[in-house]
């Protein structure tokens, strides 16, 4: 790809010309068609059938239109439902926290290193992803519970034991287990692309490692930090398996309680209501997040 | 009498609200080399491209060779390219790139092969077959686009700037090697350029067009000698371009003064163009001059010097192989025959 | 920049806790693969009769069948849906290529549970009833938006005057974009089909809500085992996934730095300079 030949000079008005010229621009666009009628029928229309059901008495049986549903869901007195939405929303933004603050000097760690140790230890990063998560997540529980592998070791060493599984703690490690490689990744993209001259160039106006670092690298390393962010909170705010798994389902969050809605008390009306919130809640993280970071987000993982 | 082969007739193109071709008359002969000279976004590719087949016209029609090919898709058409970055097959060897198009036509091995190796031959390229098209540079990725081209042997060749890539060496050397090919071949090159020299020393006719209008066909000799309108006079070479009138035949008034001139049939007292090459401004002693200036710069470019002499209202370009010294004062004078009159307008 | 040696000693350290982290759950699964004893915390002894049980555990065989078939299924559908989609949105207009690109990310941008979801939803309206059907639709459907995005980079790349000069040297239209535009997005038709396919083996959560009775994918059987007990045989698989994986890796890894050296090998007066 490398040695292929620039499009060069080519400006805006002469691409739209010779695009234009394949002589199909007619046409080409029918080639989208299967595409166009999927995605409205399982892409679009599902997601207007969630909001829709969210504001229906008993879906599908009684289409009749409630906002009981969403009384119930924000009912000030009887908190159940926010609480579990705020647990769900601070054990992410903890999972999001620590998996930032040990991703970050990975990434850093592995951009410094010289091409061919990194392009294999990047590798590396992805391999236990292509793992299925539930496999792993349950060899956390042998190694977790308190007779597991870890207290065996510290109890062989003298230690106290630790007894963190079916906690909440449990939980957050399991998120910061799962999608650590989902923040490492997108931050070690951006950090090996910044061009070496740009630090030699602060160096040479006199900064010094730790003014080039806060100044220079930590700056232009910010998008790789937002679509890591955004990988890891969204998979963490959302999850029931972890919870499910490692939390011994005590700490219920509001994947869980979709879940339940769907699974066990199928009252499609209220989980709905949680869906569409849920929905929000990522709409209004998009918008609050710089467009470019969305490209990186979904690449880098092959 | 030469054979016409290409007519476009009243040829318009639109790109969405933009008129990119404003109705282009024109015809090729058989076996000339004609060049499309003109600045950027002026339709010169647009009006290849129509020939190719790659754009179909708003509205006008294409013949070739008395048929009308308006609406034939390109593969089907007896014109070849070579595109303006080469447009190789990078995938592909330089062997399979120029055997493409026989290889489609299902023609024989052996055939292939004997023409593939005389075509390498014919564009230098002997014994490059097995190489990675990506590995060429981009001299070599011009002639084995070249080769490849031609191998159909089509009766035209369209050329979209095709040296544009290349330095100014092998430029020079590729447009004698353009030239002769094209002779020996003995078939129609159809050159787009926006460079005047290549389009002066390479071609039989010209064709210059500025924003989607000819302006002007003519042989290199007429272009420069006798450009129709100010864009030419001023994208032909360099020129002083100054506002005149015309107070009667052979007689114009320019910068407040009257001189003689060649030119006749604009009326009386009409305001015109009046174009003067840099090179036939004379400088002579202030007394003897019809105008009098100071010499602002003095330029030495080889052969001559490049001269601005500011009369006050107006800066002269002038070309000539002694210098006066910048800041002097210094006359001008124009032979009545170095003076070109033009309708105002630029229209043709 | 020069590095402090102990500096380099503490990103050393720093890098081998990271990856223990990674990977001891792995190595947990695969070392109690050869376990006799069924706990998963306890050491038995060596043995290898998980690995024959595996083979003869119906629910386990069909759940991996199911999830190998659904995989390459909607990834080949994905990849013939997304690459026609990808061509079809490049040549649009910009108002509607905006609003398909937009509906193309919705997928990877939602939570999977609200895809998923929203699928049974779609399901029981349109009357599919849950099952290998509905699983297959399901993948199908979050997997043509990662084609849509590997292809599309390419196509924004691709020198086009390619396909006009096939054109113009005599390949009619299909035939132009089968020899000069296909060879040049491939790698990311093969990326696509690479992410797609692994996500699909992946996925869980909208397995887990299109799946019916009867017809469940490897994950959604983990799942159901997880609550009650995984099965040893369940490490005995996922320890041969792992070293299948990984050995594809290795050769993909081997044969990229192949092609590489014999690049680098050419003599030099066959190699083009850089430019």
């Amino acid at each position: 790809m490398k040695n292929r030949i620039r499009r060069g000079k080519t400006g805006k008005e002469e691409y739209a010309l010779q695009v234009e010229g394949i002589g199909s621009r007619r046409f080409a666009p029918m080639l989208a068609l299967p595409f166009s009628v999927y995605m409205l029928i399982f892409i679009a229309a599902p997601l207007v059938l969630i909001v829709l059901y969210s504001v229906c008495v008993d879906p599908p049986g009684d289409m009749s239109f409630t906002l009981s549903h969403f009384k119930r869901f924000f009912d000030f007195e009887n908190p159940v439902y926010l609480q579990v939405l705020w647990r769900s929303f601070y054990i992410a933004v903890i999972s999001t926290a620590i998996c930032l603050l040990i991703g970050y000097p990975m990434a850093y760690i592995l951009s410094r290193m010289r091409p061919t140790v990194r392009n294999i230890l990047s590798v590396l990063f992805i391999l236990p992803m292509w793992m299925n998560f539930l496999l792993r997540t349950y060899a956390w529980m042998s190694l977790l519970e308190n007779t597991g592998l870890i207290n065996t070791f510290l109890t062989a060493i003298g230690l106290p034991t630790m007894n963190i599984m079916y906690t909440q703690w449990a939980v957050v490690l399991g998120n910061v287990y799962n999608f650590l490689p989902f923040m490492i990744l997108p931050i070690y993209n951006v950090l090996v692309k910044i061009d070496p001259a740009v630090v030699e160039a602060a160096q040479d106006l006199g900064a010094n490692g730790r003014r080039v670092f806060t100044k220079i690298i930590l700056p232009l390393s910010v998008p790789g930090v937002i679509s890591g962010i955004s990988m890891t909170f969204m998979p963490a705010i959302t999850t029931f398996v972890i919870s499910k798994l490692l939390g011994g389902g005590q700490y219920t969050l509001i994947g869980d309680l979709i879940e339940k809605q769907y699974k066990v008390t199928g009252d499609w009306g209220f989980g709905s209501v949680m869906s569409v919130i849920i929905m929000v809640l990522i709409l209004l993280c998009m918008n609050l997040m710089p467009s470019s970071s969305r490209d990186h987000a979904g690449g880098g993982l092959l | 009498m030469q054979k016409e082969l290409i007519r476009l007739e009243n040829v318009v193109k639109n790109f969405g609200s933009t008129e990119i071709l404003k109705g282009i008359n024109l015809y090729i002969n058989d076996s000339e080399f004609l060049t499309i000279l003109g600045p950027s976004g002026c339709g010169k590719t647009t009006t290849l491209r129509i020939i190719g087949g790659f754009e179909t016209p708003t509205s006008g029609r294409v013949w070739f060779d008395g048929r009308n090919i308006t609406q034939v898709p390109p593969h089907k058409r007896q014109v070849n390219t070579v595109f303006q970055k080469y447009a190789l097959f990078m995938h592909m060897n330089v062997y399979e790139n120029v055997a493409f198009g026989l290889k489609l036509k299902k023609t024989p091995r052996e055939e292939v092969d004997r023409r593939v190796h005389a075509m390498l031959d014919l564009v230098n390229l002997n014994g490059y077959g097995s190489r990675d098209a990506a590995s060429l540079s981009g001299g070599e990725q011009q002639r084995v686009a070249i080769a490849r081209a031609l191998i159909n042997r089509p009766k035209v060749l369209l050329l979209d700037e095709p040296l544009g890539a290349l330095d100014l060496k092998l430029r020079k050397e590729m447009q004698l090697e353009l030239k002769n090919m094209q002779k020996q071949l003995g078939i129609t090159f159809i050159y787009v350029t926006h460079d005047q020299e290549e389009a002066l020393t390479m071609s039989d006719t010209v064709v210059v067009m500025n924003h989607g209008v000819i302006q002007q066909i003519g042989t290199p000799i007429d272009i420069y000698n006798e450009p129709k309108n100010a864009f030419v006079a001023d994208f032909i070479g360099q020129s002083n371009i100054i506002s005149g009138t015309m107070l009667r035949d052979l007689e114009v008034e320019f910068e407040d003064r009257q001189f003689p001139c060649v030119d006749s049939g604009f009326g009386e007292r009409t305001p015109v163009d009046v174009v003067v090459r840099p090179e036939d401004v004379q400088l002579v002693e202030p007394a003897r001059g019809q105008l009098t200036g100071v010499v602002e710069s003095v330029l030495f470019k080889g052969v001559h010097y490049e001269m601005v002499v500011d009369t006050g209202s107006f800066k002269w370009l002038v070309q000539s192989t002694v210098a006066a010294p910048a800041g002097s004062e210094t006359g001008l004078f124009i032979a009545p025959d170095a003076i070109h009159i033009m309708k105002k307008g630029g229209v043709v | 920049m020069r590095k402090h040696p102990l500096l380099r000693g503490l990103s050393c350290f720093y890098s081998v806790i990271i990856f223990a982290f990674l990977y001891a759950p792995i190595v947990v699964l695969i070392v109690f693969s050869f376990n006799t004893l069924k706990s998963r915390g306890k050491w038995g002894g060596f043995t290898l009769d998980w690995y024959r049980s595996l083979f003869e555990n119906d629910t386990i065989m069909s759940a991996l069948s199911n999830t190998l078939t659904i995989a390459l299924l909607s990834s080949t559908i994905a990849i013939l849906v997304g690459t026609l989609a990808a061509i079809g949105i490049f040549f649009m207009g910009k108002r509607l290529r905006r609003l398909h690109m937009n509906i193309a990310y919705l997928p990877v941008l939602n939570a999977d549970i609200v895809t998923g979801i929203s699928l049974l939803l779609a399901f029981s309206v349109l009357g599919i009833r849950l099952g290998y059907v509905s699983l297959l639709l399901a993948h199908i459907t979050f997997n043509i938006p990662y084609v849509i995005l590997s292809v599309m980079p390419k196509l924004q790349q691709l020198e086009w005057h390619t396909y006009e000069a096939a054109l113009d040297l005599g390949a009619p239209p299909v035939k132009a974009f089968c020899k000069a535009v296909l060879p040049e997005i491939m790698p990311g038709i093969v990326t696509g089909f690479l992410l797609a396919f692994t996500l699909s083996i992946d996925d869980f959560v909208i397995s887990y809500f299109t799946a019916g009775p009867g017809v469940s994918t490897l994950s959604v059987t983990i799942y159901t085992m997880a609550r009650k007990g995984i099965k040893p045989e369940i490490n005995a698989l996922s320890a041969i996934l792992f070293v299948v994986v990984l050995a594809l890796l290795l050769i993909i890894n081997f044969r990229n730095n192949a092609a590489q050296q014999r690049k680098e090998n050419q003599p030099t007066f066959l190699r083009k300079e850089e430019k």
